[in-house]
């Protein structure tokens, strides 16, 4: 527009970058007690009934609860990022608009999209390690493992990024006055279908269901947890779980990262 | 911008045509057309926001679509609906601004209280945006567009929705910018503000740029240089052939019968409007028709717009 020639400011993306992760902690760093209650009472109460209530009832087998912590950090781990993503998304694109000042940083618009990801996982990660105090206060004691720190480091990371994808992924695709819809149409079977409450393993009694499961992200977070906190259960190799992990992320990040751009660029 | 084409998909149509201009380094420079004419759509694609389908787009020498990122740390936008952060305070959102495009932080903080006080905002400053009225909203925007002194400010529509004295205060600030050598580009369906800031300005109608000139040579270029509206009362019987017996008067080179009011016409005029009140009043007479207003005008943007398109603007 205006003369050619002009000393142009050189641009450091990292800093950029840095700028705007910023910005979102910030805003939930002052929110923290509300985000904290937000994302941990479902986890919470599922603990609480199937670990604490059937067990003492009797309803449940000796260890179950066991079996059980594991996945539900696996599950607040996932679906904390999940929606982390999908619904700020929504709200920053179509009602407030307040992204705008972002998309216009200057950064290539597809790392803004990069640092929804990373920080919709920073909150699954601090709501999944709140699970632990959580759980002795429950139940009495927690499965935990040294041994297993590393793997149960590299499941839990995996599985909140996948999260944030997938949620990246809903919010972009969905249109903004379908996505309460498609929330709940989506998060009951998700919830359910993670083998957050079971081993995937013993589900060859319910072959059909097995299958279904398989096709759930979750079930991997859910089983490399257990094999990283209880491997006396039967469990999906690690291996298994964490080349499952990275190809749902590269799946999701990509159409996720489109959605956004197109979303960010008419 | 050279031959800028948006088509949007689905539409049948281009959002913008074909679209060629340049803007002088420090020049304000006016978009006006009505809504839809396709500015705001000019406005995203040199702001990154909106994809060319054809034509190259440079702001500050940089193209727009092959380096948006460089682009975007050479210009600044202030939309028409706000955009601010809702979850930070007003400062917060000028400081924020000026650490997403990597000011240093001392120097954020003294920019944003500079801005703060420079628009009237420094008791506000810790007040969230959402306590805003619109025309507060959009001091807050043009601040914080300024915060890491952009070399050229968009402003889309900035007085719609202001009251007047919010718009005076938006002018000013334009005008200092425009002291400090910021080049401004300024969409608006306004003529009085594309008249009164803009050096020179755009007119748009469905996607294609109509004419560009400084705004008193458009309204020069218009044929008739001063107008005279008359509003004419008595036999209706003879209105018409009174209204064509102006037109053949001498010095009026052009008549127009305003719609919807009657016997409202306006004259066009080659010489000074006053002189002609007589000479119309006289031919008037032998209609049995009498002047019951006159009013005297140079022709506006509006006019010009009228002329150019066969319709009035709003």
């Amino acid at each position: 527009m205006s003369a050619p020639g002009v000393d142009v400011p050189r641009t450091s993306a990292p800093g950029v970058f840095l700028a705007v992760l910023w910005r979102d902690v910030f805003v939930t760093g002052r929110e923290l007690p509300v985000f904290l209650a937000q994302v941990i009472l479902q986890p919470l109460f599922m603990l609480f009934v199937f670990g604490k209530v059937l067990s003492s009832l009797g309803y449940t087998r000796p260890g179950y609860a066991h079996l059980l912590f594991p996945g539900v950090v696996a599950l607040t781990a996932l679906l904390t990022s999940l929606q982390s993503t999908a619904l700020p998304l929504v709200l920053e694109f179509s009602f407030t608009k307040e992204i705008e000042d972002r998309l216009l940083a200057p950064i290539p618009t597809a790392l803004v999209a990069v640092e929804k990801i990373v920080f919709a996982a920073m909150r699954a990660l601090i709501a999944a390690i709140f699970m632990f105090p959580i759980g002795v206060l429950i139940l009495g004691s927690v499965p935990w493992r040294s041994r297993g720190a590393p793997e149960f480091a590299v499941i839990l990371v995996l599985g909140a990024l996948v999260g944030s994808a997938m949620g990246l992924t809903m919010g972009t695709l969905v249109p903004p006055n379908r996505i309460s819809i498609a929330f709940s149409l989506v998060l009951t079977p998700l919830l359910f279908t993670g083998c957050s409450q079971y081993p995937w393993p013993t589900l060859d009694r319910l072959r059909w269901f097995q299958v279904v499961t398989a096709f759930n992200p979750l079930t991997y977070v859910s089983e490399g947890m257990r094999g990283a906190l209880v491997p006396g259960v039967d469990h999906i190799r690690p291996w298994v779980c964490v080349v499952a992990l990275l190809f749902s992320l590269a799946v999701f990040a990509a159409i996720g990262i489109r959605g956004f751009i197109r979303r960010a660029i008419d | 911008m050279e031959g800028l084409v948006k088509r949007y998909p689905k539409s049948p149509v281009n959002a913008v045509d074909g679209v060629t201009f340049s803007v002088e380094r420090g020049e304000v420079f006016g978009l006006l057309g009505p809504n839809g004419a396709g500015k705001t759509t000019t406005i995203g694609i040199l702001t990154t926001r909106v994809r060319r389908t054809d034509g190259v787009a440079r702001v500050g020498g940089i193209d727009v679509t092959r380096d948006p990122v460089r682009a975007r740390t050479q210009l600044a936008v202030v939309p028409q609906r706000t955009n601010l952060d809702r979850s930070l305070s007003i400062r917060q959102n000028l400081i924020f601004h000026a650490a997403y495009h990597r000011v240093p932080a001392a120097e954020r903080n003294r920019r944003a209280d500079e801005l703060l006080e420079l628009f009237g905002l420094r008791d506000r400053g810790d007040d969230k945006p959402d306590y805003m009225s619109g025309g507060q909203s959009q001091r807050i925007m043009i601040a914080r567009s300024m915060m890491h002194t952009p070399q050229v400010l968009f402003l889309d529509e900035p007085s719609t929705g202001l009251d007047p004295a919010a718009r005076l205060f938006v002018w000013d600030r334009v005008r200092d910018l425009r002291d400090r050598g910021t080049t401004i580009v300024i969409t608006t369906h306004d003529m009085d503000e594309a008249a009164t800031l803009t050096e020179r300005v755009g007119i748009m109608d469905h996607g294609k740029l109509l004419a560009l000139d400084r705004p008193e040579a458009l309204t020069r270029s218009l044929p008739g240089k001063t107008t005279l509206e008359v509003a004419l009362a008595g036999a209706d019987g003879n209105m018409d052939a009174a209204v064509a017996a102006l037109a053949r008067l001498d010095g009026v080179e052009r008549l127009e019968q305003l719609e919807g009011s009657g016997g409202q016409v306006r004259l066009y005029v080659a010489g000074d409007a006053p002189l002609m009140v007589a000479p119309v009043a006289g031919a008037l007479s032998g209609f049995g028709i009498t002047l019951s207003d006159v009013k005297i005008g140079e022709p506006s943007l509006e006019d010009v717009f009228i002329n150019l398109t066969g319709r009035a603007l709003r």
